[in-house]
């Protein structure tokens, strides 16, 4: 085996221009992929960890059929009490929840005692929802920080609306709704934060506390509009969503249907598409280092095999089993694709480093995204494997061709 | 018994539509330690004859047997095998691999044909190179050296594995006088020291006087003696 390798490393420099250029063409499309995945994987996971921890949560928990009219946010189709307390239930006993929020949306008239617009809001439990969505309170851009995320009479509201109706923190505003009966109840309220918009539903939302959001909407019971929920890691959503997915089917109404509806983050916002075509762009760059190994390596290997038939011919004579010629010629084309590949992997390492000293930094609508991108060791050892499994691959046919070779023909050739 | 049998052996090529033949009912019998030649003109069958005992091709009708085997029964594998175990091959353009020393090439047919293991490779390597006089030039790559000590080591590649019989394809013909004869004594001193027996192939007949046997060979056919061209 080593001195198989050996002779393979002798027969690789032989030829030095060739096997430069060819390795070259490897790294360069090794470089690339892997650049292009750390680039990627950051910009998702910034935009995935804004969404999830500022505004979403991992999973949502909605009266069935809530979602389909969300953006009317409906007062009708609350959780009831007894059936938030079942929800509760199943919440506690899934280890991988760490937190959840239960909050109750509405839409209200917002006043600054001279002009009017409408706001889409949220009451929350202060404490629940930091939980929930740490995030958001690094979305305060005016006001306290660090005390309660948001107090009873005070409102957090979008920098937008801030902007537009010329309010600050400490500013009175007024709050108008209309409840579940028709009925319109108004409330002073104190502006207690003004919020960064981020991209996605609920990106421009306002915050009030949950008491004062059913006090406004006159709720005679604890209902609430929406659950979200925050997972130990992102990484267990998909099976905790299949657990949480059963339990919840049993929870159903006197018709036996089922009440709730539980979604992703990645049913509920656009960036989930984005995060697709991400993928999908992932997936094209890899064909095309595949491409690019399997034609580089196989030309090589061809010319090789064509340059050396007096050569097989001389070792098929002297003993060398086909099997043995086969393996030298394997081993040649999987060293260029280890060689090209290890080189790849050190210099987009080295840029992939030289990222997280001085990042990048862009702007994705109005939010500004820093890119720390990171290797993961499973993708370097993916490219590896696949840069050296197809250069393989590509050695295959020569290789044969070489061990298929009959010495006679072969001794003759000029 | 002989250790190569030759009962008319017959072989002939496709070329297009036709069969040509190269070689036309041969029959003769070489023993063991023999210092033996095949002479002839260009195309009179010589390189034919010692590709199939060499088993590197299959006759077309007769029996031919190296060293009691039938070479029309080996299969590409066993082929390979047996040529690894019982010959060695010495090259009219000496045939050394460029990538390997003078060292390495002799130590070549050991290390992927026998597997010895490193010592006894070492020890039969080292005792090759002295045996040629190439201890001076050994770690040398083909390209840093002359004509007549790449056929050293081509002759030292060829022993190196304890055969039974080396073939030599006109292994003097791209080499000066001097160095042609050298290689040929050099070559029946090995056959003196290590038994083997050896068949070379020229057109030349200074050199094929060296040889201790002789069969001429003329359009494929065995020229009975004193015949020769």
């Amino acid at each position: 085996m080593i001195s198989t390798l050996k002779l393979a490393t002798r027969n690789l420099l032989r030829y030095r221009r060739r096997t430069l250029l060819t390795a070259l063409l490897i790294m360069l499309g090794v470089t690339a992929l892997l650049l292009f995945v750390a680039a990627a994987g950051s910009f998702k996971q910034t935009m995935v960890g804004s969404i999830t921890d500022s505004m979403l949560g991992h999973l949502q928990i909605h009266r069935k059929g809530y979602t389909a009219s969300i953006d009317n946010l409906p007062l009708n189709m609350s959780l009831q009490p007894g059936l938030v307390s079942k929800i509760e239930a199943a919440l506690k006993t899934e280890p991988d929840v760490a937190a959840y929020s239960l909050r109750v949306k509405l839409g209200a008239m917002f006043s600054n005692f001279t002009e009017n617009t409408s706001i889409r809001l949220n009451g929350i439990d202060p404490v629940a929802e930091d939980a929930t969505v740490p995030g958001l309170r690094q979305r305060i851009n005016e006001g306290d920080k660090s005390g309660s995320l948001v107090l009873p009479g005070s409102v957090l509201i979008p920098t937008l609306l801030a902007r537009g109706m010329k309010v600050k923190v400490g500013d009175a505003v007024v709050l108008v709704v209309t409840n579940a009966s028709g009925s319109v109840n108004g409330k002073t309220f104190t502006v207690g934060g003004v919020l960064d918009g981020v991209t996605g539903p609920g990106g421009r939302d306002g915050y009030i506390h949950i008491d004062d959001a059913r006090e406004l909407l006159r709720m005679e019971k604890p209902e609430v509009m929406e659950i979200a929920v925050r997972l130990k890691s992102i990484a267990t959503l998909a099976t905790a969503q299949q657990r949480l997915a059963r339990a919840f089917d049993e929870i159903r109404n006197k018709e036996g249907k089922v009440v709730t509806e539980l979604h992703s983050w990645a049913d509920l916002s656009p960036f989930a598409n984005i995060v697709r075509m991400i993928d999908l762009m992932t997936l094209f760059i890899r064909i095309m280092l595949i491409a690019i190994v399997l034609v580089s390596v196989m030309n090589v290997m061809l010319m090789a095999v064509y340059e050396r038939i007096r050569e097989i011919g001389t070792l098929a004579a002297i003993g060398t089993q086909p099997g043995k010629l086969m393996a030298i010629f394997l081993a040649e084309g999987l060293l260029l694709g280890l060689a090209g590949a290890a080189a790849g992997i050190a210099i987009s390492s080295a840029l992939v480093a030289a990222l997280n000293i001085s990042p990048l930094v862009f702007a994705f609508g109005r939010e500004q995204v820093t890119l720390h991108p990171h290797l993961a060791l499973a993708e370097v050892l993916g490219v590896l494997g696949l840069a050296v499994f197809v250069s393989g691959l590509a050695s295959l046919q020569p290789a044969w061709r070489a061990a298929r070779m009959d010495p006679i023909q072969a001794l003759r050739h000029v | 018994m002989a250790l190569i049998q030759a009962s008319d052996v017959t072989k002939n090529y496709r070329v297009g539509d036709d069969d040509v033949p190269a070689l036309r009912g041969l029959s003769f019998e070489i023993d063991e330690g023999a210092f033996a030649a095949f002479v002839g003109p260009s195309g009179s069958g010589k390189s034919t004859l010692l590709n199939l005992i060499g088993c590197l091709d299959h006759p077309t009708s007769g029996t031919l047997r190296v060293g009691g085997t039938d070479i029309a029964t080996l299969s590409r594998s066993a082929a390979a095998r047996f040529r690894g175990e019982n010959l060695g091959f010495v090259f009219q353009d000496f045939n050394l691999v460029p990538v390997l020393s003078g060292y390495e090439n002799i130590e070549y047919p050991l290390l992927m044909v026998r597997g010895w293991s490193p010592e006894k490779r070492r020890d039969r390597v080292r005792k090759m190179i002295a045996a040629v006089d190439m201890s001076a030039h050994a770690h040398k790559r083909p390209d840093q050296l002359s004509g007549g000590q790449k056929q050293r080591i081509a002759v030292a590649r060829a022993l190196v594995g304890e055969p039974r019989l080396v073939l030599a394809d006109e292994p003097t013909a791209n080499l000066d006088h001097d160095t042609a004869y050298r290689i040929l004594n050099l070559m029946k001193a090995m056959r003196d020291d290590f038994g083997t027996s050896f068949i070379f192939s020229t057109h030349d007949p200074k050199i094929m006087n060296e040889a201790e046997l002789s069969f001429t060979l003329e359009d494929g056919r065995l020229q009975p003696e004193g015949a020769a061209a």
